[in-house]
């Protein structure tokens, strides 16, 4: 049974809007204090060096500079792991990556810092720090590193193998583990068809925007403040605890706009030095990150190397599966590979498989979550294999995934049996879609086109989320999340309160709050606000319509079961002229009555999960390798759409990113292990000019659990479009691309070997 | 209440000879640029030869004189940021490669964190903010409101800056002319179809037409 909406499903204007588009929103770079100082972070010149010694001395000289913070100024953190919302890390790990003790890992990893009376002598004293270094030979890729003969990142890292720690030798390998279903030997015996393939991937930053900053105020009792650019203020708030050793009731981390995370701005990197550095002057500290030092000292995400194997038999029903991915962790264990295997074949109904997942430490930073961390990898890989299957037993590709698309009841290997979810919806609308028969317009240009097709898979996930809402006598809402917003989630959240309420979305008005303001709620990750943080004001409206009832009984001096809520009127249900409106009601209980607020908090079960196809068509220039994207239509299971512009946006937008991701992006590294392009020039992010319109189509499969039917849509829409775009490749020129990006070089190098 | 804020602390050459650089201040004298010194007010103090002490500048920002001491090497957008408070321009990338500091210098746009705010004097210098003027809000941001043309908002004021350039420059330009124009800025999180509508609207053109 369908539910009828009258906010769900429209558009309003964002409530932040306007101060965005005139420059008045403030974000953590705008932050300006009182005697405020401006730290500086000297970062590693050696991918992989011993740090024998570090001399402040002559910085300390320079008139101006107040302090200088080094790894002995952190307590020594113990091997702990520490739960991030969307990946754990060990606090050691965390402690040596906000700065460097004994070793630096990668180049641009923190080493130092100094916090001066301004910028530029914060920056110019910065040169006088002295740092010896011992340096060590790195190792850069995943499969060197994973050799005996390698040279080792750590000297207390072993791999954990199948669960056992093996600690007869150190080793870059910090895990393997196996996910297994079935039986892949006996699955490939019945197999008409067999494919397997290798694939590289390169490291690819999240590019936000907004570089990372932070602000931080200790006082001397004890109180510190932190003002920053992040994913989760209450994950901060922890992580700044466990580093510092400090209770998490002296922290108060105030999260200001954020210009952009994708997953890179949920682990602390300013934050504790910036808390150092005000602790030992006695006065606020700023720190902010300059573009290189986002590329060469924040967590991209790894690159990869993966072998897929997967066999069909003559009817074309996927019969057996078999996967080998290792991820580049960077400088220290935690690469997303645990998702990336269990998304390999997340789409696809297989009844035999085996994959093997490697967790890697290479000379490069510690990699981070971006957008549905490790599936993109995983399905560049996957998805151009079935491509390649269904060539070969001449199967139309939406056919192939409807035949062997995941639905309810579809155990995945890593274990879990699908709820009802919507990937066979996605690939239903991509074959109706007027793009998928659309002629690829030959003759219009020189150069050969083509047109490929992927799907993807993200899990989504549930965590805590709190709300307050305030019942204001004008008859609005003030809404308090915890939830910071990157892409309009004030919106999508406000309107779930205001759905239940029975009020419009413009009389909430939700406001993002500090740590000390709001209950504890997780990050703004695995595309989780607009369903739990949504869900929680669908509760606290509950929490608000019960003591509404409550106020109109005593109001009218009746029982409480007399009363009854309907959107956003109360009436008596014996007297048809007893009825008042939301918003006069909250006029008459501010007078007598008291005052009304709403609370609710939930750990809500993890979503279904959300699916997307993708169709796109290219052109590629056969001199220059060029690809050029001609029409791509994104199509995707979103729930159910609160606020369907937002949607659009987040699916276009993680479009982008995939296909930036596919053609352009790369960390390119010299012999030394320096990153040779860190800069916007060099790193090449798409821009207007480079993308054709992105047909956002929205499918809605309702999550059954969710009150409304929400399911996260943020990450998933990143997945398909390289291995889409690889497959319009193999179409229009039949070369099949295994590393990514799919560079003009590397095109015109793969075109050259088929000759 | 007064625009002028003076910079404390250490000059670039006290710095410089605090560290006993004084062959990096030789050389640092003459990338300085002598046509923006000469065209400072008669009334502030003789600055020994073209060297980097701080200096005082004076700026025509979104129609107010506002005036600060910097060192010659302050580039624009760290003059407008952090000298005169005027944050709505972003630091993003500060080589020039991605717009988010974009802003109208005589009524063309350019990137203030490639110029020195010496040179932007005797200019008008127009932000973002300054396409609000009490209640009205100018039709450039009022559409990127309208069709939500922004997600975390961060290059925002920047590409409404460019793209005011070019509509104020040729008010008949065409939606691809507009686009155009967008060209030098990036957003990440891939707002383009939406920065589409609001253009198609401002060129009073429907699209797909």
């Amino acid at each position: 049974m369908a539910q009828v909406f009258q906010v769900i499903g429209t558009r309003p204007i964002r409530h932040d809007g306007l101060d965005k588009v005139t420059g008045r929103a403030q974000y953590g770079a705008d932050i300006q204090l009182s005697g405020m100082l401006h730290g500086r972070v000297l970062r590693s010149s050696h991918a992989h060096a011993r740090i024998k010694s570090i001399d402040a001395s002559a910085a300390l000289k320079v008139p101006g500079v107040e302090a200088v913070a080094t790894a002995a100024d952190l307590p020594e953190s113990g091997d702990r792991i520490a739960h991030l919302g969307e990946g754990a890390v060990n606090l050691r790990h965390l402690s040596s990556n906000c700065l460097a003790r004994g070793k630096v890992h990668y180049k641009g990893q923190a080493v130092a810092a100094l916090a001066a009376t301004n910028p530029h002598i914060a920056e110019e004293a910065l040169a006088l720090i002295k740092v010896d270094y011992e340096p060590l030979p790195p190792v850069m890729d995943v499969r060197e590193a994973m050799k005996d003969s390698a040279p080792k990142l750590h000297a207390d890292v072993f791999t954990e193998e199948m669960g056992q720690l093996k600690k007869d030798k150190p080793s870059n390998v910090a895990k393997h583990f196996q996910f297994k279903l079935g039986d892949v030997h006996k699955g490939f015996a019945q197999a008409a068809v067999t494919v397997e393939r290798e694939f590289h991937t390169a490291t690819v930053h999240q590019g936000y925007i907004e570089p990372h900053n932070a602000t931080a105020m200790f006082n001397p009792d004890g109180n510190v403040t932190i003002w920053c650019s992040t994913q989760g203020a209450f994950t901060v708030r922890a992580q700044v605890s466990e580093l510092l050793q400090i209770p998490v009731s002296r922290i108060k981390v105030v999260p200001l706009e954020i210009g952009g995370g994708f997953g890179g701005k949920i682990r602390v990197y300013l934050e504790p030095v910036a808390a150092v550095l005000s602790k030992k002057t006695g006065k606020p500290v700023k720190i902010l990150m300059d573009r290189a030092a986002v590329f060469e000292g924040t967590g991209p995400t790894p690159g990869s190397y993966i072998r897929v194997k997967l066999g069909a038999d003559k009817t074309g029903k996927l019969v057996a599966g078999e996967a080998y991915l290792a991820y580049e962790a960077g400088a220290f264990p935690g690469s997303p590979i645990g998702p990336g295997a269990m998304c390999i074949f997340a789409c696809y109904d297989i009844p035999n498989v085996l994959i093997d997942g490697f967790d890697v430490c290479v000379n490069k930073p510690a990699t981070a979550a971006y957008r549905a961390p490790g599936a993109t990898n995983a399905a560049f890989a996957s998805e151009t294999v079935v491509d390649e299957i269904c060539r070969q037993l001449k199967i139309d590709p939406l056919e192939f995934r409807l035949k062997n698309g995941a639905k309810e009841g579809t155990r995945r290997a890593d274990g879990p049996i699908y709820p009802r979810i919507g990937m066979i919806e996605t690939v239903e609308a991509a074959k109706k879609h007027p793009h998928y028969v659309a002629p690829l317009a030959p003759g219009s240009s020189p150069f050969p086109r083509g047109r490929g097709v992927a799907s993807g898979f993200w899990f989504n996930i549930g965590l805590k989320s709190s709300v307050t809402a305030s019942v204001n006598n004008d008859g609005t809402v003030s809404l308090v999340e915890g939830s910071t917003d990157i892409g309009g989630t004030r919106v999508s959240v406000a309107m779930q309160l205001a759905e239940a309420l029975g009020i419009r979305a413009e009389d909430v008005r939700p406001v993002v709050a500090d740590t000390d303001s709001v209950g504890y709620t997780d990050v703004t990750g695995g595309s989780r606000v607009t369903y739990a943080t949504g869900w929680a004001a669908y509760e606290a409206a509950q929490d608000i319509k019960w003591q509404m009832l409550e106020k109109a009984a005593q109001l009218w001096k009746t029982d409480l079961d007399n009363v009854v809520y309907d959107k956003g009127v109360i009436r008596a249900k014996d007297d048809p002229a007893k009825k008042i409106t939301f918003k006069e009601l909250a006029e008459k209980i501010q007078h007598k009555g008291g005052i009304v607020v709403g609370r609710a908090t939930v750990d809500p079960p993890w979503p279904g999960g959300a699916f997307a196809t993708h169709i796109v068509d290219v052109e590629v220039d056969p001199d220059t390798g060029k690809v050029s994207i001609l029409r791509y239509t994104a199509v995707q299971d979103c729930g159910k759409a609160i606020h369907p512009s937002y949607v659009e946006g987040q699916i276009q937008g993680g479009a982008v990113q995939g296909i930036g991701w596919a053609l352009n992006e790369e960390y390119a590294y010299n012999a030394k292990g320096e990153m040779t392009n860190a800069s916007f020039l060099d790193y090449r992010m798409p821009t207007s000019l480079d993308l054709p319109m992105i047909d956002a189509v929205i499918v809605e499969v309702p999550d059954p659990k969710h009150p409304y039917g929400v399911r996260g849509v943020g990450e998933v829409p990143i997945v398909p479009p390289p291995a889409a775009i690889a497959n319009a490749i193999y179409a229009a020129v039949g070369v099949r691309m295994n590393e990514l990006p799919m560079s003009p070089g590397r095109v015109v190098k793969a075109l050259a070997a088929k000759k | 209440m007064s625009d002028t804020k003076e910079t404390t602390g250490l000059s670039r050459r006290q710095f410089l000879k605090g560290s006993g650089a004084a062959a990096a201040a030789t050389a640092l004298g003459t990338a300085a640029a002598p046509g923006a010194l000469a065209a400072q007010a008669p009334a502030a103090q003789p600055v020994p030869g073209m060297g980097p002490a701080g200096v005082k500048i004076t700026l025509q920002v979104n129609g107010r004189k506002m005036s600060s001491t910097v060192e010659p090497r302050v580039t624009l957008l760290d003059a407008l940021r952090n000298y005169l408070d005027v944050t709505g321009c972003k630091r993003v990338c500060d080589r020039g490669t991605c717009g988010a500091c974009t802003v109208l210098l005589d009524n063309k746009p350019v990137y203030a964190c490639s110029m020195l705010a010496l040179e932007a004097q005797g200019k008008e210098i127009r932000t973002a903010e300054s396409l609000v003027q009490g209640a009205k809000l100018d039709a450039v941001p009022a559409a990127f409101v309208r069709f939500d043309a922004q997600q975390c908002g961060f290059c925002t004021p920047g590409f409404v800056v460019a793209m005011k350039a070019v509509l104020e420059q040729n008010p008949k330009a065409t939606p691809a002319e507009v686009e155009k124009g967008l060209a030098g800025n990036i957003c990440r999180c891939g707002t383009y179809e939406q920065m589409r509508d609001a253009i198609y609207s401002l060129c009073n053109t429907k699209r797909g037409s």
